[in-house]
């Protein structure tokens, strides 16, 4: 069976948990920026956990299927219709051959994952079926969706029924206002002055216009100052330069000392630029889900408070992971 | 050299080995990585050297973070002790120097640079105290020079040159950077050249231009079929200047499958190469033309 492209959306692209092993060559492990929805989306639909969807952001496709589905619209608010009839998120539904999928105007969050039993069955490539645009590799065709693509989909795995659904309280979403995004300070945080370092964490910044899958910038908090040096050889003249480097994921690179650029699962490699520390991994997720003008604040944690969020992430898959498997 | 580490949030150890750049510190990072990826450490999902420094992706579900720094700072402690050798490969690269199309998109973006009435050639030769751009082509082809890391965007190497610091040539980026480089630039910031792997934003100074494509995502780039990056961290580059005829011939050679880009295998010792450069490198390019 093949879903077919009538609309593509904005930036939709097919993504699955990524292609790890390849980012000392550049190659970033690309895969759903909210990995938490991409899961539970799959095992909505009686997937494996990490096959292959349709990561939509801002605003949501419009398909037709060629053949009977089951379907899942989990992450962002965007509400899925069927031939124009409403149908909910974080709710696996029945789609028949010949049905149109569509969205409505996109409510809450910025990515939705929309997960079709037997998952998008574009080729592997480096072990993995994401799509990493920037280097026109994975994924279909190296890109993001164009109207008259045709996405092959593959065998569904096993049987469910339509109505499963995912309880609010396991969703994962972004829900104080500012959103708080827990960081551990270090990499280069020596290269700021203890001002530069407090103002970091209590001023609210703002999602700017210029996030993606490689990276979300932040504005409106007031420019970092540097720590006065000698230039090391190799590193730049400026002073938020550094002898280019390795950029973990989550990295907050904040060039000439103005706005921070948190790296996502596209990220560049690595670069030039200091960075004052890095995203927790348990707070990745969120950032796929902030639109721009979002008012957010940098929350400074430790490694155990660190670990201690990873693991309740993970226990709220483990959830939905119980909840489904207990209803076909 | 100390090297100083930090963790990059709860799945990653960043490790400086040094601030400024040389090829002490890179082949430090270039010992140590190759010795994490020896020890096969489980729970390891990424270990990528860079210039000076390096870095390791784990999964802290399967170890605990500490005890992924203590086993990294073992390695490192090893790492000082072996002696600087390496097996490695020299690859030449043909670069149209001031070709048309670089010099195109430099004047389209001149007023993001720091000398609006001249070119990137032209400006580089000044400040590194060459004589035009005849003699500034000269020096940064003469020599060879280190793949110090392979990033940024896939396949992209920096690259680091094999000579003595004062004879390195450096130059800053641009002002702002340009919203347009076209793939396979050969380029220059700081003291490392690069060369573009695809098309897209940089701020680096624009030399020339390479017909040989260096990432190829299809595999059907003859030379690109068993791995669609040709750069690993540690390979040689030498740059080899050509003219526009053999560059539209090569261009044609690539589409047709038949261009054989020459890469040879060779053995590096970083205490011979500090004994005599120019001796050394002449010996380097003696391997690439096969004697």
């Amino acid at each position: 069976m093949a879903i077919k492209v009538l609309k593509p959306g904005l930036a939709t692209t097919v993504q699955d948990l990524g292609r790890p092993g390849y980012y000392h060559i550049g190659i970033p492990l690309s895969g759903g920026m909210d990995r938490h929805a991409l899961t539970a989306a799959n095992l909505l639909v009686g997937n494996p956990e990490g096959a292959a969807v349709l990561e939509a952001v801002f605003m949501g496709p419009e398909l037709e299927f060629t053949d009977d589905a089951m379907v899942a619209v989990a992450g962002a608010e965007l509400p899925p219709k069927l031939d124009g009839e409403p149908r909910k998120t974080w709710v696996s539904f029945k789609v028949k051959r010949g049905q149109k999928l569509s969205f409505d105007f996109l409510k809450k969050g910025a990515r939705a994952y929309i997960a079709v039993a037997g998952g998008i069955d574009v080729p592997v490539v480096l072990g993995s079926r994401s799509t990493y645009a920037l280097g026109a590799l994975g994924g279909f065709k190296g890109r993001k969706l164009e109207a008259g693509d045709e996405l092959p989909v593959g065998a569904a795995t096993a049987a469910v029924k339509e109505g499963r659904s995912v309880g609010e309280e396991l969703r994962g979403l972004p829900m104080a206002m500012p959103t708080e995004l827990r960081v551990m300070p270090g990499l280069y945080w020596h290269r700021i002055t203890d001002a530069a370092g407090i103002g970091f964490f209590s001023d609210t910044w703002k999602v700017a216009p210029e996030a993606d899958r490689i990276g979300y910038r932040f504005k409106g908090g007031k420019p970092l100052g540097f720590v006065p040096r000698e230039p090391p050889f190799g590193a730049g003249s400026d002073p938020s330069n550094i002898t280019d480097a390795c950029y973990p994921y989550g990295s907050i690179q904040v060039p000439g000392g103005t706005e921070p650029i948190v790296l996502h699962r596209d990220a560049v490699s690595g670069g030039g630029y200091f960075m004052v520390g890095t995203v927790i991994s348990a707070d990745m997720d969120m950032i796929g889900q902030l639109q721009p003008n979002t008012p957010v604040k940098f929350v400074k944690v430790e490694m155990d408070q660190a670990l201690a969020a990873r693991e309740a992430r993970a226990e709220l898959l483990a959830k939905i992971r119980s909840s489904l498997n207990s209803s076909p | 050299m100390q090297t100083r580490f930090s963790f990059g949030g709860d799945d990653h150890i960043f490790a400086e080995v040094d601030e400024a750049m040389s090829l002490e510190a890179f082949f430090k990072s270039l010992f140590i990585t190759n010795a994490v990826r020896d020890a096969k450490i489980k729970g390891v999902t990424e270990i990528c050297p860079a210039n000076a420094s390096y870095q390791v992706k784990f999964d802290p579900d399967l170890i605990k973070p500490d005890d992924m720094l203590v086993e990294l700072k073992r390695l490192d402690m090893a790492a000082g002790k072996s002696e600087p050798v390496i097996a490695t490969r020299i690859i030449e690269i043909p670069v149209l120097y001031n070709d048309p199309w670089t010099h195109e998109t430099l004047m389209r973006f001149r007023e993001r640079h720091q000398e609006p009435n001249g070119t990137d050639l032209e400006y580089a030769a000044r400040i590194n105290n060459l004589d035009g751009i005849d003699t500034f082509i000269k020096a940064h082809s003469s020599a060879p020079w280190f793949v110090s890391m392979v990033g940024f965007v896939a396949g992209l190497p920096f690259l680091y040159q094999m000579v003595e610091r004062k004879r390195q040539i450096q130059a800053p980026k641009y002002l702002r950077p340009r919203t347009d480089t076209p793939k396979l630039t050969v380029g220059h910031g700081g003291c490392f050249s690069c060369i573009y792997s695809v098309r897209g934003a940089g701020g680096y100074q624009m030399f020339g231009i390479t017909p040989m494509p260096i990432y190829d995502p299809n595999q059907n780039i003859s030379y690109l079929r068993d791995f669609m990056c040709l750069f690993k961290p540690g390979d040689i580059v030498k740059w080899k200047p050509i003219e526009r005829a053999a560059y539209d011939e090569a261009v044609v050679d690539v589409e047709a499958g038949r261009f054989a880009p020459i890469i040879r295998d060779v053995s590096f010792s970083l205490t011979e190469f500090n004994r005599d450069i120019d001796g050394y490198n002449r010996k380097l390019e003696g391997v690439l033309h096969g004697h």
